[in-house]
Formats: structure tokens, sequence, C-alpha cells
């Protein structure tokens, strides 16, 4: 019986609600039961942004308990420590190493993201992801959160098959911008496998 | 019949949907938005929708429907139940024909709301019954049983939905088309339905008598549930008997005890679910009214039972309950084990703080900037609002000194100016909030003789909420087109003195606007009319050139969340930029210009 707690993190307008969409539809074709949560509201506005999905049976709660996550996938680095106490001591973090400021007057200007790196890679199983080498070829940072989807498909973590992930991604995704998305997907899915090799 | 997978709120659509309503009606208002929302989604003959214009409206349109025996649901946020009190409360003495369902969603935390207020205080002190789901799924079934409910004992009932139950995902098996129900219309009858002295007397009684009933029906109802058989009993009602439940499930010999109704106490089922009991821990949120509701149970039959809750300082008075605190709370109260391997967190570097801003480009920006411009100098008082532009509140604009509630920074702008006449009082209201409330205090104002200036943040929609539309969009939740509601002809009937209409990106003509208004006796409004750009999405983005001298202006003075400093000079982030602006209008060295 599948039973995984997967968390995904970020800033409001990262496209964090997305991702987390795919994942809870995608195990819905795998015959799986799916519940998930989101912030939603004034929060929403630049501030930090959970999603929690909770797949297989006996979830009464619709929030992930502390150290219960199996699997983080961080938008943002400082995000990705912000949450770090709902994952399992042997739990996975999938993390962005591209930094969102916070708005120059909350401080925290010479915020870079490098010292929540290493202590992710010091603490914890880590894939750390460049998002904008990663997105390069796409021309948007907006395709990371199907890029990122592919990684966490890509290193098994997410218990999800590459092929139910890709179909749920051209039901979600608008035409137009579909080729591109699967493209994302792809690049990020070798990514993930690679680490799974390692 | 199909598996769909909606939100709580969605949920509770589909739930009235199947059981045949007839009409909803509501105002936006977080956590319960999108209620009404996704009931748009599934348009069929003899089912009535509405935005309304507020909470009050909602409430009294929703009663004559259920005067007419058709089945009603008026949706809203908790302190949206407080504007609608007062038909509320009679209607509870008045009663109704059809179903009538309430719902008012709470927001333990609270997490986008004023208060922390327990709507099942408001059953209990408008004496009619209240459901409290713990989950999506729950609260689908609940709100068909809430109609039944309500037609047995004829009184409008509340389903009262907290954030974490509103906002949660779950798959729900629904019909895909839906029938409403037949009804047989109103029949004239003024000695039940017109309300006097007389007949409120009468129906106390009735009412008081009818609660007992009530309280005994429930008492077999299968959302109210007990198992294990420890002495030691966890009693938990709405979401956080679900945080309770994922500690408690790995312990099933403790005696766990579930309240889906609230109100009237199920006092049968309490005291059967209690025998044996010597010690009993209230797990809930807000307000401690199981836990007071246990007190009188045990004081009333003499039984000696501890009670712990937030009473006894076991569980926090304020915020929202988790699993987390579910899991400390309980275990320490039973005095057994909870561990949980976790990350070593020690000297994790400290997150930066993200407080919520006005999106880069919001119009709202740009209109407090230019009344702080022209104000500055003088001595004023800003009185703000309910919505986005709450957030004016922030450094470095700092253009929020006080915010209330709904409608109130006119009228408090209005109490400013009567108590200190050296200040010019200026209040914000968005255009939905206008509607909604704001329209009285300018007559109020007018009425009373002050000196004032009210400033409209007309961006066309209602943003906060998830932008719905309003009575000044010309179109309703149907998406008819309708007349517009034109708030300038609104001020020019009521008295106003002077109206203009600015564009906020101008940022000139808003400052002499302001700076004309402020010269002026009476009350004066200005409109501060841009769309919201989260809907029009512009796609112009300005850029940084050389001669940026990194003196910090654009960013000390507007907070632009697109604006940033690096290597001593001003950039801007393209993925956010909107081409407001509003920073080259205030750059001194013209480096800043639009593409």
């Amino acid at each position: 019986m599948m039973k995984k707690d997967i968390m995904i993190c970020g800033v409001g307008g990262q496209g964090t609600v997305l991702a987390s969409k795919i994942i809870a539809a995608s195990a819905m074709d795998e015959g799986w039961s799916v519940h998930s949560a989101e912030t939603i509201g004034m929060a929403q506005r630049g501030g930090p942004v959970t999603s929690h999905v909770r797949i297989g049976d006996d979830v009464f709660s619709p929030l992930i308990s502390v150290s219960g996550a199996d699997l983080l996938i961080a938008f943002e680095p400082s995000e990705a420590v912000r949450n770090l106490r709902y994952l399992k001591k042997d739990g996975f973090v999938i993390v962005n190493s591209i930094p969102v400021k916070p708005t120059s007057l909350s401080g925290g200007a010479d915020y870079d993201g490098n010292a929540e790196i290493a202590f992710l890679r010091s603490r914890c199983r880590c894939l750390v992801v460049n998002s904008e080498e990663l997105c390069r070829p796409f021309g948007s940072s907006k395709f990371f959160n199907v890029a990122v989807l592919g990684a966490a498909v890509g290193t098994g973590e997410l218990g999800l098959s590459e092929e139910t992930v890709r179909n749920e991604i051209i039901k979600t995704v608008p035409e137009r911008f579909l080729e591109k998305n699967l493209a994302a997907f792809s690049a990020g899915y070798e990514i993930g496998e690679e680490k799974q090799c390692r | 019949m199909s598996k769909k997978y909606v939100m709580g709120n969605g949920a509770i659509a589909l739930g009235a949907l199947s059981a045949g309503v007839n009409s909803i009606s509501g105002y936006p208002g977080t956590p319960s938005s999108e209620i009404i929302e996704t009931a748009a989604k599934y348009p069929h003959e003899g089912t009535y929708l509405e935005w309304s214009a507020n909470e009050k409206a909602a409430m009294e349109v929703a009663a004559a429907a259920a005067y007419c025996g058709a089945r009603a649901m008026v949706t809203m946020k908790q302190v949206g139940l407080n504007v609608a009190s007062d038909p509320l409360m009679s209607l509870a003495y008045v009663g109704v024909k059809g179903g009538m369902v309430v719902v008012s969603a709470d927001d333990p935390g609270p997490i986008s709301s004023q208060t922390e207020q327990d709507t099942r205080r408001f059953a209990e002190f408008a004496r009619i019954p209240v459901f409290d789901p713990s989950s999506p799924e729950e609260a689908f079934e609940m709100v068909q049983d809430a109609f039944e409910y309500s037609e047995k004992y004829k009184t409008p009932v509340i389903l009262r939905p907290t954030t974490r139950v509103d906002h949660a995902y779950a798959s729900i098996e629904s019909p895909d088309s839906f029938k409403a129900k037949e009804y047989e219309g109103f029949v004239k009858d003024p000695k039940k339905w017109v309300i006097f002295p007389r007949l409120s007397y009468a129906n106390h009684n009735m009412i008081e008598k009818r609660n007992v009933e009530i309280g005994e029906d429930f008492s077999s109802y299968r959302f109210n549930t007990v198992s294990g058989s420890s002495e030691k009993a966890v009693i938990a009602s709405g979401v956080s008997y679900a945080y309770a439940a994922e500690f408690l499930k790995e312990h099933p010999e403790v005696r766990f005890i579930k309240v889906g109704t609230p109100y009237p106490m199920p006092e049968s089922f309490l005291l059967k679910a209690l025998e044996g009991v010597s010690e009993v821990l209230c797990f809930e949120e807000l307000s401690p009214f199981i836990e007071e509701s246990l007190l009188k149970l045990i004081g009333k039959h003499r039984l000696n039972i501890t009670v712990r809750g937030k009473l006894s300082g076991d569980v926090p008075a304020a915020g929202e309950n988790d699993t987390d605190s579910a899991g400390r709370i309980i275990s320490g109260f039973l005095g057994i084990e909870n561990q949980n391997g976790s990350v070593d967190l020690s000297s994790a570097p400290q997150p930066p703080a993200r407080p919520p801003v006005l999106c880069a480009g919001c119009p709202h920006r740009a209109s407090f900037y230019a009344v702080k411009k022209a104000m500055k100098g003088r001595k004023a008082y800003f009185c703000g609002d309910i919505g986005c532009y709450t957030l004016g509140n922030a450094m470095p604009l700092d253009m929020v000194d006080t915010c209330l509630c709904m409608g109130a920074g006119i009228t408090m702008a209005q109490g400013f100016n009567h108590m200190d006449k050296d200040a010019t009082a200026v209040s914000f209201a968005g255009d939905s909030t206008f509607f909604a409330s704001g329209i009285t205090g300018v007559v109020n104002a007018v009425y009373n003789a002050a000196d004032m200036i009210v400033c409209i943040l007309d961006n066309s929609t209602t943003a906060m909420t998830g932008h719905q539309p309003h009575p000044g969009t010309g179109r309703n939740l149907m998406s008819a087109p309708v007349d517009k509601i034109s708030i300038e002809k609104i001020l020019l009937a009521i008295g106003v003195k002077k109206v203009v209409t600015v564009d906020p990106l101008d940022l000139d003509a808003a400052v002499s606007a302001v700076r004309e208004c402020a010269e002026i006796g009476g009350v004066k409004a200005i409109i501060f009319r841009s769309p919201c750009v989260a809907i029009t999405k512009p796609d112009k983005k300005m850029t940084v050139s050389s001669k940026c001298v990194g003196c910090m202006r654009c960013i000390k003075e507007i907070g632009c969340p697109a604006l940033s400093i690096n290597d001593g000079k001003a950039v801007i982030d393209s993925n956010l930029c909107t081409g407001c602006g509003l920073c080259s209008k205030l750059c001194p060295t013209g480096a800043i210009g639009g593409v």
C-alpha cells in the first residue's frame, strides 16, 4: 500500500499550487486515495506558501505532521529551511538553489541562499537544482514547477510513474505552453534520474 | 455520479446542490468564497445564485426563499455573520418553511481575518443548531443533513467549517447534474411571518423546548461518535478531531469522542460516552465551547469528572491547533510517549521574513503614494479598511493608521474629524467595500457636516478574495451584463461637495486632486480608478539604465516587490514588473524607463 506525504513550499507566485495539483491528480490516476491543502488568501501576496499532498488511506489531518513528510519539494532555499521541521528523519529534499530575495525593507538584504543549501546538504538527503540553468532553454523560470516535478519523478522519491505524471501535465497545462512544459519535465527527469543512479 | 477532487468549500457546494438547493447567496470572504464559485459551475433550472452586496442582504434574500418553502443557503466568513446577525437573530424567532443553511466559515489562527470569533457561540446565542464538519467528506454529507434538520424543526441551521476544512481537498462522489427541489411558494400568514413582540414571546418558549428535543435527536446523529473505553477520554470537534485522530489512530484503546453537533448539546449521547470516565481533555479551536458545555453537563448531573482544555491551560487559548500540538497535548494528558524521528535543526539559518505586500504594479500603491505626497507636512489621519489595500500599512508606505472592520474607515475618519479639527481626516475603501458597507458612512459624514476626504480605491473587482464581481462591475454571478452602478453618481446624490476621478498611475494628476480636495471644506471624494493587475496582467516592463546612482529613493519610498538592489544599483525583476511606471516618476536621475 502506498503511503506518502509530500510537502511543496515556496513564495507566493512561484507556481507551487500547479505542481501540487499535478501530483495529487497523478496519484489518483494510479488509484490512490489523496488529500491535499494549500495556502490561500492574504498570505499568498508574496509570503511563504505551502502545499500538503497526502497519499494513502488512514489519513485524517489535511496537513502533514511535523517530522511526517517523506519528500519536501522546495522552490526556494530559505523556504526549504523554514519547513524542514516537517521532514521525516530519513526524508528527501529537492531544493531550488536560486533565492527569492525578500522585499528590500524587510531585512535579509545579504541573503543569497548559499548558507541554506550548505545546511540542507549537511543535514539530509537532498537534490539541489538550479532553476535558472534548468529553465534557460525554455526562456522563463515559470517552467520550474513542471521541471521540478520531473526531477521528483526521476529520483524515484515521488513513487509515481513518469508516464502518469506526463499524462497529467498534458491534461492540465494549456496547449500553447505544453511543448515547453513537457521539455522542462524531461529535463528535470534527467537530473533526478542521474541523482538516483549516483 | 463521479468522483470529484474538490476543496472543502466545493464539497459544501456539491452537497447543497445534491440537496436540491434553490437559492444560494453570499458575500465573498476568506475562507468561504469558493462555495458559491463552485456552485456557479453547475448552472441549472430552479437554482438561483448571487453574490450579494453584503452578508445582511444575502441573509435576507435567503430568508425569503426559505419562507417560500424553497431550500436556501447563504455563505460568508465569520465576521460576515456579524453583519448578517440582525436578520439572523430575528429569523431564529420567526423560523422557516423550506430548509435554510447558514454557512459561516471560521478562521482559527487567524490566517486572514480580523477576529478569532467562534460561530458555535453565535449558534448558541441565536438558539439554533450548528453542524461542525471535521473534513470535506463530512461537510458534503452534513450540509445535506442540515437541510433535513432545518425543515424538520422549521429553523435556520448553521454549518460551521473552519479554514483547514474549507481549503482542504478530497475526493467527493457526487452527481454530475442536479435537480432543484420543487417548492410551494409563499403562503401569506401575518401571524407567522411578521415579527411582533407577542410572536417572539410565544416562539421563545417554543424554541427552548424544541432545542431540548433537537439535543435528543442529535444524540443519535451519525457524526457524534465514540470509540475506545479508557478512563481518560479525549473529546474533539471540527478539524481538531482530525488532528487528534492522526495521533490517536495508533492508540485505539483511548476513549475518543467526536462532537459533530456542538449545539444544542447532544446530552444523552455525551452522558453515555462519558460513563466510567474520570478525566476528559477537550481539544478544540477558538473558544472553549465543548469544554464549557461539558462543565454545565457535569454540574447538572453532579458527575465526578475533571475537565481539561483551554480553561485549564492545557490547550492554548488562541491560534490554530495542528497534528503537532495534538500529539504533544494528548500524549501529555494520557502520559504516553510521543516520538517522531526528526531532522537535526540545530544552528539552522534563520529564514528571512516575508510579510505579505501589495503586488508589483498594484494601483493601490500609487494611490497611497499620491495621498502621502500631497499630505506631506500636514497633520492627517489615514483610516484604512478591509481588502488588499490594508497592506498599505506596510513600510515604507505606512499609510494605514486604523483598520477596524468593513466600512469603518469612512465613519472613523469622520469621528477623528470631530475630535481633532487640526488634522485632515482621510479614509480609504475599495470599490467592493464601498458598496458593501461604505455608502451609509458617507451619508453619515455628509449629514453630520464633517470635513474629510473619502478615497475610493476602485480596481473594478473584489481582489483579495479572488476577484468576484460587485455592483460596480457591470456583471453579476450569473455573468449576465447588468447596469453598472456608478460610484460617482452615488457620491454626488448623497451631497458630497467635490467628486474627482483620477488614474492613480498619473501621479501628478493624483497628487493635485488630493491637494485640491484638502483645501475645501465638507466631505470630498477622490475615486482612484485603475484595474487590478492580477486580472489585466499588463506585459509592459520597466528597466534601469546606467544613469542609476544608487540613491535607493525608489526602494525607500514605494516598497515595490519587483525592486531590489544589486551591486549598489536598483534592479527590476522582469518576472514581477508590470510596467506601472511609478518608480520612474520618482527617480531623480531619470534612470528608469519603460519598454
